[in-house]
């Protein structure tokens, strides 16, 4: 009897729903792209990661979203990749984390002109125009949050060195912010910054050239967790204990741990986590679901991990 | 088979000629040599540090790497080949050797953490013979051009590691690397271990290459494959066992590297290959094959590792434009061997 109700009652909803053809007010289908770096190292890994991790999440709680992903390792496989999301899958929200801001700026504001809601997570573009939202890390804070700590460490005295990760703009505002905080402590000296490329083994190398130039080195700045790694071992192989911190950066969860197990080098990092990808994704989408629009540009802060606060950044099921 | 010698003596040429001719071809083979001791003398020059015991030591541990893998990529060039995965294949051998030995550890009864590092370095062998020699078939059997056979493996094996680790590190086990972590820092008689076993794998190139009819093999492939052929010698087995002998090259190369961070990462071993390659010609071996020059390898491969300490030690050049410098060297030392091709 019950049942007999409810599948007339089925029934004639389908009927309706097809005969009136208007969509209910609740939800629009979204199908939302997401363009994304293959993962090639720590960070990128932790970007495809999470974006997986948003894809699950939305499509169990909203069965009218579709969320595809699609990572690329190169730009021009990327911009394929955004014109086939368009094309083959008809995509209606984007959200994407450019490999490059110039060569993709093109291909983006063309699928914005179709009438698709662009989201752009990290790496700009290079005309605001060609997208609706911009979600990013503070980088100006990553540099600054460090040499702030240093500073106050070392008690306004003392030698730092510096890894760079690889020749980039994102690199160029975060050691910009570093150095124009430690000018501010003249007591505080940056003794040289070469490119550590974000690779342990780089980083490696140089931080034994830096033991090896300068006899007294108060800090490192690796500016990135997987450089801290190569600059820990070096230090320990050189078996040198002038050296009283090694700040990485961007909260990997192997330093979050260190720092949260009170290692003797890393007691402090700087937040930069991949999860922005995810929040990006679910802003999005939350949003275009009720059909609504983002604030034009989302700051997520960078914040100081100190023992403190340490286990609110760690996550130990990504692989970053 | 091989080229002429430029030093030959020809009837009736005076002897100060001879001389002068013989000096001047000399002088030609030893352009890594005289590169490496102007950049060393610049090296002292800009920065004290730079002739340090210690410094030396750093230098020659980190060539141990590429350098073992330009021993094997002299072989494989030598007989006209060339193998661009090198990198790909080192970080994969990394990985999977940590994964196995990290679910020894782990598992059920694991053995002793002694037992469990050799047996990872076992697989590690395995693996890189086994991969090189598919390299050989491939090329071989399959009729398929070096270049492309392992630009695909290239990407298979990155991929495949970037797969195991999530994007992320394969870390190893801190038990395992407290045992394992000597085979990289560990010194012996003050020289590190990875600079022995990188001497051992050299004068043991220089001896198959040179000595062995299987290394004059080899140089006859690669001067010219059809007349190897009428000469009977067995062209497919000599060329499938140079890239079998590279893969076990590589394979020691990631036994020593895997100790020394614990740890492997989709950006393990990138542009090794290169690196490896540039180490071999800049060592007067030819891209073309023929002829292949074992220690001029090894002092191209040291020869690239100074040129990036030296940048690292001083601050002269704006750190933007490393990349020119070494470039710049590369092409001055093939400047010095051209009269070789």
């Amino acid at each position: 009897m019950h049942l007999l109700n409810k599948i007339t009652v089925a029934c004639l909803l389908a009927g309706a729903g097809h005969a009136l053809a208007a969509p209910p007010a609740a939800a629009q289908p979204v199908t939302l792209g997401v363009a994304i770096p293959t993962a090639t190292h720590g960070f990128t890994g932790g970007i495809v990661w999470w974006a997986n991790q948003a894809k699950k999440e939305l499509e169990a709680a909203h069965p009218g979203l579709k969320v595809i992903v699609k990572t690329a390792g190169s730009t021009p496989e990327q911009a394929n990749q955004v014109q086939d999301l368009l094309v083959v899958n008809k995509m209606n929200a984007l959200v994407i984390l450019p490999l490059e801001s110039a060569s993709l700026t093109q291909p983006v504001a063309q699928v914005k002109n179709k009438g698709v809601y662009v989201t752009v997570v990290d790496r700009g573009l290079s005309s605001p125009s060609a997208q609706n939202a911009y979600v990013a890390g503070d980088n100006t804070a990553f540099g600054r949050l460090p040499a702030e700590y240093l500073a106050k460490k070392l008690n306004g005295k003392g030698n730092i060195v510096v890894l760079r990760g690889m020749p980039s703009t994102i690199d160029n505002e975060r050691v910009n912010a570093f150095n124009a905080e430690i000018a501010k402590h003249p007591g505080i000296k940056v003794l040289d910054a070469k490119y550590g490329n974000w690779n342990r083994d780089d980083a490696f190398k140089v931080t034994q050239d830096y033991l090896t130039r300068f006899k007294a080195i108060d800090a490192v700045w690796a500016a990135d967790d997987d450089m801290a790694i190569g600059a820990l071992k070096a230090i320990e192989q050189a078996k040198r204990t002038d050296i009283k911190e090694v700040f990485g950066g961007a909260g990997a969860k192997f330093a979050v741990k260190k720092v949260i197990d009170g290692d003797k080098l890393i007691q402090a990092n700087v937040s930069y986590s991949p999860k922005f990808i995810y929040d990006a994704i679910k802003m999005t989408a939350n949003a275009r679901l009720k059909g609504e629009t983002l604030p034009a540009k989302t700051i997520i802060p960078s914040v100081l991990i100190t023992r403190a606060n340490a286990s609110q950044f760690y996550y130990p099921n990504s692989p970053y | 088979m091989q080229p002429t010698p430029t030093t030959e003596r020809s009837p009736g040429q005076p002897a100060l000629a001879s001389l002068f001719s013989r000096a001047s071809g000399r002088l030609k083979g030893a352009g890594p040599v005289i590169a490496l001791i102007l950049l060393c003398i610049a090296g002292a020059l800009l920065n004290p540090d730079f002739a340090t015991v210690d410094n030396l030591m750093n230098v020659l541990t980190r060539t141990a790497f590429i350098g073992i893998i330009a021993v094997g990529m002299t072989f494989v060039i030598a007989s006209g080949g060339i193998d661009l995965s090198v990198g790909s294949m080192a970080a994969l051998i990394a990985g999977v050797m940590i994964v196995a030995m990290n679910a020894l550890a782990l598992g059920t009864s694991p053995p002793s953490p002694l037992a469990t590092v050799v047996l990872g370095i076992a697989l590690a062998l395995a693996f890189g013979a086994v991969a090189g020699g598919a390299h050989g078939f491939l090329v071989t059997h399959g009729r398929i051009e070096p270049f492309i056979v392992t630009l695909g493996t290239l990407g298979i094996f990155r991929a495949v590691l970037t797969w195991l680790s999530d994007g992320g590190a394969i870390t190893l086990d801190y038990n395992l690397s407290e045992t394992y972590g000597p085979v990289y820092y560990q010194s012996l008689l003050g020289i590190p271990i990875p600079v022995w076993i990188f001497a051992l794998v050299a004068v043991a190139g220089v001896v198959i290459l040179n000595r062995t009819p299987f290394g004059q093999h080899v140089q006859a492939i690669g001067s010219n494959e059809q007349v190897a052929r009428y000469a009977s010698i067995r062209v497919d087995r000599v060329k499938t066992l140079t890239y079998l002998l590279l893969g076990v090259c590589v394979a020691i190369a990631t036994i020593l590297y895997v100790p020394r961070l614990g740890s492997a990462t989709p950006t393990t071993g990138i542009l090794w290959e290169l690196e490896a390659i540039a180490a071999v010609v800049v060592g007067g071996t030819s891209l073309k094959g023929g002829s292949g020059r074992i220690m001029g390898t090894v002092i191209g491969a040291i020869l690239l590792s100074v040129i990036g300490n030296i940048l690292n030690l001083t601050s002269i050049i704006s750190v933007y434009l490393n990349a020119a410098v070494q470039g710049v060297v590369i092409i001055t030392v093939a400047y010095l061997q051209r009269g070789r091709r």
